[in-house]
């Protein structure tokens, strides 16, 4: 069977599907941004253009092995039967995309947004790695990303795959739930970005030799804030996009999305702020930037499903989640991430994940929407009672929801972080991703483009420095 | 102990799986999962901790 847009109004679903993708490379600049302005003018161009061939490839690459693999509900996938249940585990369609018609489907929808949205999730290592991997390297990375890695996921999750399914075929609530992409694009991305760290290690001269870290602060606090607000454009359209086309809303419900999105949003960055105003005496401009972005990525997992009190509740734990977790893995963990990508997007995207089973009343509305009975509307207790003795398949396992938002991040921790620690670690040993320790100093822009962002202002402060 | 932490992450993932597909009962399937996680998250620790001590060996 394949699956169709929102019955009430197919055409007006499209309609608001192709305008909400549309917005979606406003989030990708101001990621784009967010990453420049919290690394050193000494690597700024090199972001900028890292960032340009990182989402051209993304899209390369995606275009010819990504969407054959990642697939879409009712197109043809590779399943294994186990016990009588099938366990789809990757698309079978045809590279470079070719028999799928670009004419409005949803599955053509699909590809488009996927198109861009790998695209974020390659953004998010390089602002984790910026300022030490080479050019060369994380686009051959992204290779990793957008081809394998991603639509590998994003195919168990979106395209049909056994997590999408667990409801279906162990009872488990609605099966996994991730609307607008907290596991699919953020935690994939923020965990490509742990790998990242760890492969590069550390910048130059920030952990001193007893291994303390020293603060460099990133050159443009504005490109930074200013990012957060283009990103938040982006964030409604890609959780309003991935709701209708993942989770079958109709399209007035994405005024529910965007709302939910602009809450979980502005609670995280009034917690960062007021938590690092407490903590430091003055709020912190990156670290409420990174609480920001950890509120739009845990926004998105539940987005077309969670109330807006939920929102804004998941947006204020996601503020608080980061601002305590950057510093400690900084000091602690000794993971250098100048953007904060691996709290922001790994963490926030598990939070994302786990916080669509922590609500009852969430998981009810979920599994109407999932299975069909009540796809466009906020149903009232009365009729959620009524609907759910009378839904499709009424297996619902006690904490179901909550056990197969579980099994999802036990599959990013347990598949996809070795996986793509591991391709990226044999990359390395053939294209050494790491720009000399001694070309560092003077930045990634002269080393990799011959020309710096700032040509007027050029400073480095610690060129002559002893570490 | 960075290959042993990266081979316990995948494993702590198939007991997660194989809780899935075996059992039946809420509470063992709920324990097995969590045994899997726990596993998980040891590997992670592990896998961590070796970076951290190659970080130091090089100070």
């Amino acid at each position: 069977m394949s699956p169709q847009l929102p019955a009430a109004a197919p055409e007006l679903s499209q309609a608001f599907c192709i305008f909400f993708i549309f917005l979606l490379p406003l989030a990708l600049a101001g990621l784009a941004l967010i990453n420049t302005g919290l690394s050193r003018s000494r690597s700024a161009a090199h972001s900028m253009m890292a960032t340009l061939c990182v989402m051209g490839v993304a899209a390369a690459a995606y275009f010819v092995t990504g969407f054959a693999w990642q697939g879409y509900p009712g197109l043809p996938a590779h399943t294994l039967t186990i016990f009588g249940k099938e366990w789809s585990w990757l698309g079978a369609g045809n590279f470079f995309l070719r028999g799928l018609p670009l004419n409005g489907s949803p599955a053509s929808l699909a590809a488009l947004l996927q198109m861009l949205s790998v695209g974020l999730a390659a953004l998010i290592p390089l602002g984790a790695a910026a300022e030490r991997w080479r050019l060369r390297a994380c686009c051959l990375s992204t290779v990793i990303l957008a081809g394998i890695t991603y639509p590998l996921f994003a195919h168990w999750v979106w395209g049909g795959g056994w997590l999408g399914r667990l409801g279906q075929n162990y009872g488990l609530g609605a099966g996994f739930l991730d609307a607008g992409g907290s596991s699919t694009i953020q935690a994939v991305g923020g965990l490509t970005a742990l790998s990242m760290v760890w492969l590069l290690g550390p910048r130059r001269g920030k952990y001193n030799l007893e291994g303390m870290p020293a603060a460099l602060p990133g050159h443009n606090t504005v490109y930074v804030l200013f990012g957060c607000i283009l990103a938040l454009v982006g964030w409604m359209g890609l959780n309003a996009a991935g709701s209708i086309l993942f989770a079958h809303i109709e399209p007035g419900r994405t005024v529910l999305v965007a709302v939910n999105t602009l809450l979980a949003a502005s609670g995280a960055v009034l917690a960062a702020a007021a938590i690092t105003r407490y903590r430091f005496g003055k709020p912190d401009a990156s670290l409420s930037a990174n609480g920001w972005v950890c509120g739009l990525v845990a926004s998105s997992a539940g987005c077309a499903y969670v109330p807006p009190a939920a929102a804004l509740l998941i947006g204020l734990v996601a503020g608080a989640l980061v601002t305590f977790t950057v510093a400690w893995m900084e000091a602690h963990l000794g993971l250098d991430d100048p953007a904060g990508a691996i709290s922001a997007h790994a963490l926030g995207g598990v939070w994302g994940i786990l916080a669509v089973g922590l609500f009852p009343r969430t998981v009810k509305v979920a599994y109407l929407i999932v299975t069909g009975v009540a796809p466009g509307v906020i149903p009232s207790r009365e009729m959620l009672a009524q609907a759910i003795a009378n839904a499709p398949h009424p297996a619902m396992v006690p904490g179901g929801q909550m056990l197969a938002q579980i099994v999802g991040v036990a599959t990013l921790v347990g598949f996809v972080l070795p996986l793509t620690y591991s391709l990226n670690w044999l990359l390395n040993r053939f294209v050494p991703q790491r720009i000399p320790p001694e070309e560092e100093r003077h930045g990634a822009d002269l080393y990799e483009l011959g020309a710096g962002a700032y040509p007027e202002f050029m400073t480095h402060t610690d060129e002559f420095s002893q570490w | 102990m960075k290959v042993t932490g990266l081979l316990m992450m995948p494993s702590g993932w198939f007991i997660v799986l194989t809780a899935l597909i075996l059992l039946r009962g809420v509470v063992a399937q709920d324990l097995f999962v969590a045994a899997g996680a726990g596993v998980e998250i040891l590997g992670l620790v592990l896998f961590t901790r070796s970076h951290l001590m190659v970080k130091r060996g090089h100070e």
